[in-house]
């Protein structure tokens, strides 16, 4: 960690905060407090500078204008590449994910990503939107993901990153895979609360974020019910 | 009205009649459905020779419709969707069923806003707000905005009612900024009901730059887009009408918000010629909406029902709820939007230290959320359940659109 506290910054909730997307930086903070961690949320607006020193970065989903904005507003601060090369941990949701990437469409024209994860992602001719489950990475050693997508995008990975799972409900990137991550930077089509169905993902980004290898387990009843009765409603809806 | 028209709109009330006599619903869809197989052009015949007010945005416009048609009812009989049922559809059977009115006050859904501008061609529009709704499936807020703003410029003869607090209604209220950027034309009344929900509209739908707020104002850093000096306003418990009278206001209906409400009410009402000194007294005649608001007593427990679709409206809920047991019952279905993730969106703390009840199709994607807020809750499976859980006394019920319904059921379909 940088500093005594945790510190997660929700980047630019004025822009890219479309769906929930609040509850990854409330779901982080919890979890890290149960652990007896101080942490810090700072949610910094487009129109501020971003801190280059945080722990964890939020990058979440946003309609096609303010993505394009967030992602020239990104690109001319710069904070967060410096922030990477110092080893903060990024975790980009939908159109958060996109603009990581080397580009992305947003009302029908190519914009600039930062550049920061080895993907392009274009228009697929539907809209993706409904459950999203896949077998997450086994080298990441978490349960599979459980998710909500609503994203008009297909993301192609490069050879420098890893898909973060395989689709098994929902397209994802491309119906095949879901999601990349690279070092300590993760990207997601589940979008807004991802967390919320998926704990261990939000310990994996805390582990990432604290270089503590083993958190003290926390009390999942109600995450775990509710990855039950997803997977048993996409079981269902598949029957 | 032509022979066709006349022919769908009678067996338009007769399956509406059916519907409710079968126990199928309040049949407010089904014989619009029916009338409009029958003639496409129903809703246009129907509408034509009344003056109309359509009723428009994301949360409120039940309320307002029903308090709006309270005030224009100073002038004379007035049909209208009181139901709730806000598309083409049900404005058809509520026309239908009215039979000859001189005027109409209709809700509309806000997605279908250009199609009934186009069939009922209204005297007046108001426009309440854009939020967030269901957002798996309804248009984007911007885009949405959009709509209404082409629907609008095809229709500059038509007076407008907007609210002056929401960005994203002022630039829909108003048509492309002209050589001068005089942002606003003179066919727009304002109000303003005061709003809390401002996270779908920091961005400008105009040039894409931040909005900044202080206090009630708000204005885009990059584009001459900003408050409109509001006509109607909402002081205290009552309105401030464009001649500088204030109204008291006495409602029936819980919260600030209704307030609001009535102010906009008012101000449609005002279109028609209605004095708000005469129509102010009418709308504590109205009670509740289709189920909404409620009251409805159960082995002494004093229930009450909260209708809260969308983070905005669930903001106004906990406002408008007692500090009493509390059941918040949450679906996914189709009417509902099939994504949760909205909860996020939502701060439950309010609820902290009242008994709080959990149920519906989603209660764990709640039971989630709120464990996360640091909220205690107990999971029901049964409304019965959630009865039988707490002391004699209010029991305050919010729910979203088809938990609500479930409950409603649950109760008689109590009105």
């Amino acid at each position: 960690m940088s500093t005594e506290s945790l510190r997660i910054v929700w980047v630019y909730p004025d822009l890219l905060s479309t769906y929930g997307d609040r509850g990854n930086a409330l779901i982080l903070a919890r979890r890290a407090r149960q652990r007896g961690l101080p942490v810090e949320v700072l949610e910094v607006r487009s129109d501020q500078r971003l801190p280059a020193t945080a722990d964890i970065y939020l990058v979440g989903g946003g309609e096609d204008g303010p993505q394009a904005l967030g992602a020239q507003r990104l690109i001319a601060d710069g904070s967060l590449h410096r922030a990477v090369a110092q080893g903060s941990v990024v975790f980009g949701v939908c159109a958060g994910y996109q603009l990581l990437g080397n580009s992305f469409f947003a009302k029908g024209t190519k914009c600039a990503g930062l550049e920061l994860l080895d993907i392009t992602s274009d228009r697929g001719e539907t809209r993706a939107v409904g459950e999203l489950a896949g077998d997450i990475d086994a080298r990441l050693g978490v349960p599979p993901l459980s998710g909500f997508e609503n994203h008009g995008g297909r993301t192609h990975l490069g050879p420098s990153v890893s898909p973060l799972a395989r689709v098994t409900a929902g397209v994802g990137n491309d119906g095949a895979s879901e999601g990349a991550w690279r070092g300590k930077l993760l990207g997601t089509y589940s979008h807004g609360p991802a967390l919320a169905r998926n704990p261990a993902l939000a310990d994996l980004l805390l582990r990432w974020a604290t270089g503590i290898h083993q958190l003290p387990p926390l009390d999942d009843t109600w995450p775990d019910r509710l990855r039950s009765e997803r997977r048993a409603a996409v079981a269902a809806a598949r029957a | 009205m032509p022979l066709r028209a006349k022919v769908a709109s009678s067996v338009s009330r007769t399956a509406a009649a059916l519907s409710r006599a079968a126990g199928r619903g309040d049949g407010s869809v089904i014989g619009g459905w029916i009338g409009l197989k029958i003639d496409p052009d129903l809703l246009a015949h129907l509408a034509a020779g009344r003056a109309i007010a359509l009723v428009s945005g994301t949360n409120g416009k039940t309320t307002t419709t029903r308090l709006a048609a309270a005030a224009v009812g100073v002038l004379g009989k007035v049909a209208t969707n009181s139901f709730g049922a806000n598309m083409p559809t049900g404005h058809t059977s509520a026309l239908a069923k009215a039979g000859s009115t001189p005027y109409a006050v209709l809700e509309v859904d806000e997605h279908y806003l250009a199609q009934v501008l186009e069939a009922t061609e209204p005297h007046v529009v108001a426009l309440l707000n854009l939020s967030r709704d269901q957002l798996d499936r309804a248009k984007e807020v911007a885009m949405m905005a959009q709509l209404w703003r082409a629907a609008l410029v095809r229709h500059q003869d038509i007076r407008v009612v907007a609210n002056a607090d929401d960005p994203m209604v002022v630039w829909a209220a108003t048509p492309p900024p002209n050589h001068d950027h005089r942002i606003n034309p003179p066919q727009v009344t304002w109000f303003s009901a005061g709003q809390r929900w401002h996270d779908d509209s920091w961005v400008c739908p105009e040039c894409g730059s931040t909005i900044q707020r202080s206090g009630d104002q708000w204005w885009c850093t990059g584009c001459p887009l900003r408050r409109p000096q509001p006509q109607w306003t909402v002081e205290d418990d009552g309105v401030l009408d464009p001649t500088g009278a204030w109204h008291k206001v006495s409602l029936q209906l819980p919260g600030k918000v209704n307030v609001g409400n009535a102010a906009t009410a008012l101000a449609v009402a005002a279109e028609f010629g209605v004095r708000p000194v005469d129509a102010v007294s009418r709308l504590s005649s109205v009670t509740s909406i289709a189920g909404r608001y409620a009251q409805v007593e159960r082995d002494g427990r004093l229930i009450r029902l909260l209708l809260a679709k969308n983070p905005a409206s669930w903001l106004e809920a906990f406002d408008m709820a007692d500090v009493a047991p509390t059941l918040l019952s949450i679906n996914a279905r189709d009417p509902d939007g099939l994504d949760t993730s909205w909860l996020f969106d939502v701060d439950f703390s309010p609820l902290r230290g009242r008994q709080v009840l959990i149920t519906g199709d989603r209660a764990y994607d709640l039971a989630v959320r709120l464990d996360v807020n640091e909220v205690p809750f107990q999971h029901v499976r049964s409304f019965d359940e959630a009865v039988r859980a707490v002391p004699p006394g209010r029991l305050e019920v919010i729910a979203n659109y088809t938990a609500f319904q479930d409950i409603r059921a649950e109760l008689d379909r109590v009105n």
